[in-house]
């Protein structure tokens, strides 16, 4: 038989004892007191199927923060014009991103559109046949896009973090899209409103001389909104839905806020109480001195939480909401406020959830199964390959310490297709043994002796090994571009253990029958 | 121990015309039904909400369906999962829904559930909602996924034999593939993701399949220089049919503690990998090796001697 190079056995033992140490904190549920601090400890991290949790993956929907923008142009444009006191018609957004000015017929339409030049230096400035037309560069309207789905991400972290969820994961994906994993969570739903909420607060005026009668019936003035306001719904009591007619105009919003906390009011209802930042408590007082005798109604959302009648100029930039919270509402309000808003509305495509009970049934189940697909196969390759047989078996199971200290030491989640990866890797392993075997029971057959059979047949298996592996591994790597959560759990668990398969079947079970067969005479191979 | 005996010699290349005839038929009645029945699309393609609960004895599922009905959620499919107990509700993608009304649908269904177990508290156990973008997206990726691997293959095996190899491997991969899909079609079970994987595996598993008796053949040609090419393929399948119901058997082994253990989602994936690796071992060698062999034929590679 050929020498087997020292310094591959040496190289194969490390890895073989590496595998088994970063395996072992698994495989015993754990790292128990008196593991050395210098071993690792990680434990393989399981998937949001096999523990239980949320998987969202949400849209931001960014034209909605490009129209704000464009709303926003609206405001801007009509106070340049007062400022160069120009006359207008009106003034309204027109499409997504863009501002359309009528003019009256003996206004000056060059100056206008000089002055609106000047004052929009990177918006696109058009005459048209009564007017002008503002509209957002494209630059523009791409980098509020990114920034709508950037901050989203910051802003949905800063609640998550608030709310205290372990691990979470929130990763862009492609132009407008967030994947979010919150691992091990006792209330997905709260959880998910937490997240998908706007939570853009606003303070509206309440059109106290419109016709809610006439708006009811859809004739709504040009400058007004209606909105409604829930009350009861606590303790069994019916909902009743309040109709309000708001000025459309937003006076403040939650922008301007520094602080949400919970409070109770004096018959021990939980309330949010805000403090503004100084600019917000500035305006908060000029918007309330101004306006004594009214309602200002607070809208969350395009909801109305209360509309109470100003009865003073209120300073210090403090105010409350209220609106028959459960305290757990009140608590996730206060977190939204403190997060701020999100820059556009997000909807849900895709969401999963997993109980946690069933993450462990699971668990169980995947783990039952492979034991006992492993202890069938182990069985079956030892009655059947007897010496050699049990030589490749240990071989398969030094394949499953490698694949469960590489997913270990990557962290990569193992999921429940994943622990199927794992079962199917033990045929995988077990066929490259079988290959071998099968060749040197070959070349015993033409007559060679036990140990040129030994050596041609691993030489001869070798090139049928390789092909075999890099075409399965070539179809598991497509998986794992291609596939989503748990398949792409499959995927991985299937990639490294095609790879620890090459080692163990061609090196591993090589050096075994080496150092065991060298130093002997052997007339018969155990096969 | 020898279940195959080393001096076998099956006339494989000789059945080869039985064995098309009996490959056909069985395509002709997959691509039949699936493009008649067409496959019974699960939530992930189809976009939908599903929803698993856990009642604390057996589910009451014709008053559920009824408490349901109340809702104006009748055409919610209802049905036993693994157990008595457990129930799936399935609802299928209303386009005039808002896409974030689906867990306040879970939460109303719990709602409406819940009063119906008497004696303790109904849990939910999984909601899965899949918009229909993500549906459609899912499904051309899903496609994007097994055409990738075929192309990936033709090249590899075309790089390392020869490109009639390639094409006789990527052949009996198209086989395996559509009887598969049709094996769903026929049964009308229900088409995952999970299913996806399988189906990819079961390319994996047919393609090691197939490499190992190439592998032979391009040996077994360099041995047996003066014999046609119909008796080195014949010799190569005969020798490599050890090992191919050896590893066939172990990997048949693995799944039916699978099958049987491996709880429900891990069912569907075995079945269909079972299914597979018995098709992916036929074609290999009824497939892939005569297709070379019928190549061989219109093109000879070197001159009739």
């Amino acid at each position: 038989m050929r020498q087997f190079p020292l310094w591959k056995s040496i190289l194969s033992i490390a890895i073989v004892l590496i595998s088994i140490l970063y395996s072992l904190p698994t495989l015993m549920g754990g790292v128990p007191s008196w593991w050395p601090g210098w071993l690792p400890a990680k434990t393989v991290y399981r998937g949001l199927d096999l523990q239980g949790g949320l998987y969202l993956l949400l849209h931001v929907e960014t034209e909605k923060a490009v129209e704000q923008a464009a709303e926003n142009l609206v405001d801007e444009t009509r106070l340049a014009l007062r400022k160069g006191k120009f006359r207008y018609q009106s003034i309204k957004r027109e499409g997504r991103d863009g501002v359309d000015l009528k003019l009256p017929a003996d206004v000056a339409k060059a100056e206008v559109i000089t002055l609106l030049k000047e004052e929009f230096r990177t918006a696109v400035i058009e005459e048209t046949a009564d007017g002008a037309r503002v509209r957002l560069a494209a630059k523009e309207v791409t980098e509020l896009k990114k920034f709508a789905v950037d901050q989203s991400i910051q802003t949905i972290r800063s609640r998550i973090d608030q709310f205290g969820v372990s691990e979470p994961s929130l990763q862009k994906q492609g132009e407008e899209r967030i994947l979010l994993q919150l691992p091990g969570l006792n209330d997905p739903a709260r959880a998910k409103t937490l997240i998908g909420r706007t939570a853009r607060l606003e303070f509206k005026l309440v059109d106290e001389k419109g016709d809610l009668s006439a708006a009811l019936a859809g004739n709504i003035p040009a400058d007004d909104q209606l909105l409604y306001e829930e009350r009861g719904g606590k303790k069994g009591q019916p909902v009743t839905k309040q109709p309000l007619l708001l000025k459309k105009r937003t006076n403040l919003t939650g922008d301007l806020l520094t602080d949400a906390r919970v409070n109770f009011d004096q018959f021990g209802e939980a309330l949010v109480s805000i403090t503004f930042n100084h600019q917000g408590a500035r305006k908060f007082a000029q918007l309330t001195g101004e306006h004594v005798g009214e309602r200002m109604a607070i809208v969350l959302d395009d909801k109305v939480y209360s509309a109470p009648v100003l009865r003073e100029k209120i300073e210090g930039g403090r105010a409350q909401i209220t609106g028959n919270f459960s305290m757990e509402d009140a608590h996730d309000l206060a977190i939204v406020l403190r997060a701020g808003a999100l820059p556009a509305p997000v909807t849900v495509l895709e969401e999963r959830t997993v109980g946690p009970t069933l993450g462990s049934d699971s668990i169980r189940q995947g783990v039952l199964s492979s034991i006992i697909g492993g202890a069938l196969v182990i069985l079956f390759m030892g009655i059947y390959y007897k010496g050699l047989g049990w030589l490749a078996n240990i071989a398969v199971v030094f394949n499953v310490f490698i694949v469960l200290a590489v997913l270990a030491g990557m962290q990569a989640a193992l999921t429940l297709p994943g622990i199927a990866g794992v079962v199917l890797l033990i045929g995988i392993a077990v066929d490259a043994n079988v290959l071998i075997i099968e060749r040197i029971r070959e070349e015993l057959r033409l007559g060679k002796s036990p140990f040129a059979a030994i050596d041609q047949g691993y030489d001869k298996a070798f090139l049928t090994i390789l092909d075999s592996h890099v075409t399965t591994l070539s179809t598991a790597l497509i998986l794992f571009q291609f596939g989503t959560g748990p398949v792409r759990g499959f995927a991985v668990t299937l990639i490294i253990g095609i790879v620890s398969s090459l080692f163990t079947s061609i090196t591993l079970t090589r050096m075994m029958l080496y150092y065991i067969l060298r130093n002997r005479r052997v007339q018969k191979l155990s096969l | 121990m020898e279940l195959i005996s080393s001096k076998l010699n099956i006339d494989f290349v000789g059945f080869r015309r039985w064995a098309y005839l009996i490959s056909l038929i069985t395509l002709l009645i997959s691509l039949v039904f699936l493009f008649g029945k067409g496959l019974n699309f699960g939530l992930d393609f189809s976009g939908g909400a599903v929803m698993q609960l856990r009642f604390p004895g057996a589910a009451p599922i014709a008053e559920i369906r009824t408490a349901l009905g109340h809702i104006g959620l009748g055409a919610a499919v209802i049905q036993e999962f693994g157990s008595p107990e457990e129930i799936l509700i399935r609802l299928h993608q209303d386009p005039d829904a808002k896409e974030q009304e689906a867990s306040k649908v879970a939460q109303k269904i719990i709602d409406t559930v819940s009063p119906l177990a008497t004696n303790g508290k109904v849990e939910l156990r999984r909601v899965e909602f899949v918009g229909p973008q993500v549906g459609r997206e899912l499904t051309i990726n899903g496609i994007w996924a097994v055409v990738y691997s075929w192309l990936a293959i033709l090249l590899y095996v075309g790089i390392r034999f020869e490109f009639r190899f390639a094409f006789g491997a990527v052949l009996s991969l198209v086989h395996d593939v559509f009887i598969t899909l049709g094996f769903f079609a026929v049964t009308q079970k229900e088409f995952t993701l999970v299913v996806v994987a399988a189906v990819l595996t079961v390319i994996g598993y047919s393609i090691n399949d197939t490499i190992v008796v190439f592998d032979r053949i391009r040996d077994e040609t360099k041995r047996l220089r003066q014999q046609p090419l119909s008796v080195v393929i014949n010799e190569s399948v005969n020798r490599t049919l050890s090992r191919t119901i050896i590893t066939a058997l172990t990997v048949v082994l693995v799944l039916i503690a699978l099958i049987f253990f491996g709880g429900e989602v891990i069912h569907d994936f075995a079945l269909t990998l079972l299914l597979g690796i018995v098709v992916g071992t036929w074609s290999s060698i009824y497939v892939a090796s005569p297709f070379v062999l019928e190549w061989e034929r219109w093109h000879p590679s070197k001159p009739a001697s």
